[in-house]
């Protein structure tokens, strides 16, 4: 597979920045409350898309649980939100262990305490685990779709862990963040929120920079490498090993930083997070809007969800079948999802078929001869 | 003691095996991971209590006690022929990419949980119906007549006529049951026979036959699919193309037929395993979802093309799910030392039993990455 990249000039590519920075900046002037946080939402969203890019656009790892992550880093911010504002209730720790007969902090909070220590546990956390679910797999040689499977069990396994402990986490009812303080202001103030906006925009334009220079080097290529034939990279003497250990850490500490602006966004975290349905969304994301563009990760993200609340709001029902249909036509018609079909052969084909555009001559032989392409199954 | 926990044990097992069959033999076969299984045992379960309904009609009164067995013959053809139609569809356009078929399979399964959602029962079984005929009504025409007329024309006709009996049905069935005329998203109840209620006692202990059902079926369904694996010819084609598809395909064996059929019969299994579940609880659109991750990992576990595996891989999952989640292992061992029972007892509800087998099983996978019985073979990638 081969993804061309379109060829802006310097000055329209200056253009569009431009155009993003001075949306980003007004946004919060232009749309209403309401939307404004939908958007902010969506952004935070795209970060974990460019993980699942990351891991499966490059490195052709379907993970089903990356759910599993962004939880973590939301459930990460959330205990710190909680345990900052809990002066007022008894014990002083947050009011919900009052509701279970709750009085000693359980020793997993006490770190939450500290700003500097969550603002590295949000990404830290979800790269240690994901570091550790993926050496354990990858190790045994297990890929495919066994890896997807078990991505998804582990998935299963989290939530219920956390669905299930409400005297540690409040359990099924998650934890709220909204009526919580940061820097003596509500969380769920429309100022607080602006903010928020603002750092989901910035992250997600460092996210984007951040996996670019990841992919274009030596180590994207040996990702690409793993995707397309893992035994030679093998036999190559590179250690796949440790490069999908490294890509997956990476990409769950994406989904950390995404599940936290996500949780302070919306307002509650709760094991929702992490249910098998959400999880497969995101990678869906990635393929309608093209995997291995990572443009394409962040515009699918933001549009797919888009699409969701609105026809959401106007026709329920018709929702699951729509998202049902989009995976089984991304899947067979677009394989490359849109933005890799506009940067690919799409367009000049669409066109061809149309009479508008004359046909590419190519070596009469190859046209023959299909042997090539029956060798290749 | 023990008994009591073997048997619960092999009962949550039996339920996993005949739902994990269908898959292990699909994923065996053709490598693909069919997310839409636990939405095709859903519709297996949705044929039981359609069927139950149905003999609750005057005509079909008398014969209201057998309507289980009925239904399970029932839930075989439906899930089975929408596992063809999957397979005739989207399947097909994506053999030898396995993760985009595990995507298509559950855009499909979003689907047809909407589908229960929002359809009518009545006209579902119609649409069932129609899709039977249609498939089903070109091919008893013997292979003269296909060559004296235009075959297009018999497969156009076979189609109307399909439509027709689809409508006529589906209009039959809501007109006659009100129960089935509207669509509903709430969970539905199938009421067992009165046979099959009660409890039946062995060794002192007490059964609920139910179980004793479910367990049956499991054992018909595997030896019945063992036979056709071994004993038929179509089964040691199935056989054959499982472990080399290019040999086979130049030893002249239709590997597309092969895989139609395979497909169905996975499908198929997926429906018993559907009226197995009705009898365990109420039946709704996500009834399916609660089984299928125990499934995969009863795949993972017990390793591919190998039955064998996948019956061991689920009895023990179920009898580790019993013996965790029950906190069995206290009250065989009472004076455990207090840290382990502790912790035994931390993991003793069925959500956290979960937890441990999982961590179970990707420990085991250390040791054994290919599952149990792992086929042999010099390949790089195997």
């Amino acid at each position: 597979m081969e993804f061309k990249n379109l060829k802006l000039s310097k000055k329209t590519t200056f253009i569009i920045w431009v155009g993003i920075i001075a949306f980003v900046i007004a946004a919060p002037t232009i749309l209403p409350v309401f939307r404004l946080n939908l958007l902010g939402r969506y952004l935070s969203l795209a970060i974990v898309a460019l993980g699942v890019d990351l891991i499966w656009g490059f490195t052709g790892l379907l993970s089903l649980g990356q759910g599993i992550f962004f939880a973590l880093g939301g459930y990460c911010a959330a205990m710190y939100l909680q345990i900052t504002s809990s002066s007022e209730f008894p014990n002083n720790i947050p009011e919900f262990f009052g509701l279970y007969g709750v009085d000693n902090l359980p020793f997993f909070w006490e770190p939450f305490r500290s700003p500097i220590f969550t603002l590295f546990a949000i990404w830290v956390i979800p790269a240690l685990v994901a570091g550790m679910l993926g050496f354990l797999v990858f190790r045994n040689r297990i890929k495919g779709v066994y890896f997807s499977i078990l991505t998804q069990a582990a998935l299963l396994v989290f939530f219920n862990f956390f669905n299930g402990q409400q005297k540690l986490i409040n359990g099924t009812n998650g934890l709220k963040t909204d009526v919580t303080e940061l820097f003596g202001q509500m969380v769920g103030s429309e100022q607080m929120q602006r903010m928020f906006f603002w750092t989901t925009a910035v992250l997600v334009i460092a996210a984007w920079f951040f996996s670019k220079w990841l992919v274009k080097g030596r180590f994207g290529n040996i990702l690409i490498g793993i995707r397309d034939d893992e035994p030679r990279v093998r036999f190559t003497g590179y250690n796949p090993v440790l490069f999908k250990t490294i890509i997956f850490s990476i990409a769950g500490a994406l989904a950390g930083i995404s599940g936290a602006l996500y949780t302070v966004q919306s307002g509650i975290v709760s094991p929702q997070f992490m249910t098998v349905p959400f999880s497969i969304e995101m990678v869906i994301w990635v393929a309608v809007g093209g995997r291995g563009t990572l443009l394409g990760a962040i515009l699918g993200a933001v549009f797919i969800n888009y699409a969701k609340s609105l026809v959401s709001e106007a026709l329920p029902a018709s929702w699951m079948f729509i998202q049902g249909g989009l995976f089984i036509l991304v899947v067979t018609a677009l394989p490359e999802g849109v933005l890799g079909w506009i940067q690919g052969e799409g367009p000049r084909n669409l066109l061809q078929r149309f009479g508008l555009k004359r046909k590419i001559e190519t070596y009469p032989s190859l046209e023959i001869n299909n042997e090539a392409e029956d060798l290749k199954k | 003691m023990l008994l009591d926990s073997l048997f619960n044990g092999i009962a949550i097992g039996s339920v996993l095996l005949v739902a994990a069959l269908g898959l292990a033999i699909v994923f065996g076969l053709m490598g693909v991971i069919n997310l839409a299984h636990g939405e095709l045992m859903m519709l297996g379960a949705y044929t039981t209590y359609v069927t139950q309904l149905i003999f609750k009609l005057p005509l079909l009164k008398p014969y209201y006690n057998a309507y289980v067995i009925v239904s399970i013959f029932l839930a075989f053809i439906v899930s089975g022929v929408v596992g063809i139609l999957l397979e005739k569809t989207v399947i097909r356009k994506l053999y030898g990419s396995p993760l985009e078929t595990l995507l298509a399979t559950w855009g499909v399964s979003l689907i047809l949980q909407q589908f229960v959602r929002s359809v009518p029962l009545a006209y579902g079984t119609g649409l069932i119906i129609s899709l039977l005929v249609g498939l089903f009504l070109p091919t008893i025409f013997s292979s003269k007549i296909k060559e004296s007329i235009n075959f297009k024309y018999i497969r156009f006709s076979s189609w109307v006529i399909a439509a027709l009996s689809g409508v006529l049905t589906g209009n039959l069935i809501s007109s006659s049951v009100s129960k089935l005329s509207r669509a509903s998203a709430r969970n539905v109840d199938v009421t067992a026979p009165a046979w099959m209620r009660g409890q039946v006692e062995i060794l002192g202990t007490a059964f609920p036959k139910t179980r004793l059902m479910i367990i049956i079926i499991t054992l018909i369904s595997v030896i019945a699919i063992t036979l056709f694996l071994n004993q038929s010819a179509w089964g040691m084609r199935i056989r054959a193309v499982t472990q080399n598809r290019e040999m086979s395909d130049c030893l002249g064996i239709s590997t597309e037929k092969v895989d139609v059929l395979t497909f169905g019969i996975g499908s198929g299994l997926a429906g018993v395993a559907g009226v197995a579940v009705s009898l365990l609880g109420s039946v709704g659109p996500n009834v399916g979802g609660n089984y299928i991750v125990g499934c995969f990992m009863v795949v993972v576990l017990g390793g591919v093309g190998n039955l064998l595996g996948t019956i061991f891989a689920s009895f023990g999952i179920g009898i580790m799910t019993d013996l965790i989640g029950a906190g069995r292992l206290l009250s065989i061992w009472p004076d455990m030392p207090l840290p382990l029972s502790n912790t035994i007892n931390f993991f003793a509800t069925t959500s956290m039993a979960r937890v441990m087998i999982f961590a179970l099983i990707v420990i085991f996978l250390q040791f054994k990455p290919t599952g149990l019985f792992p086929q042999k073979g010099r390949m790089v990638e195997s």
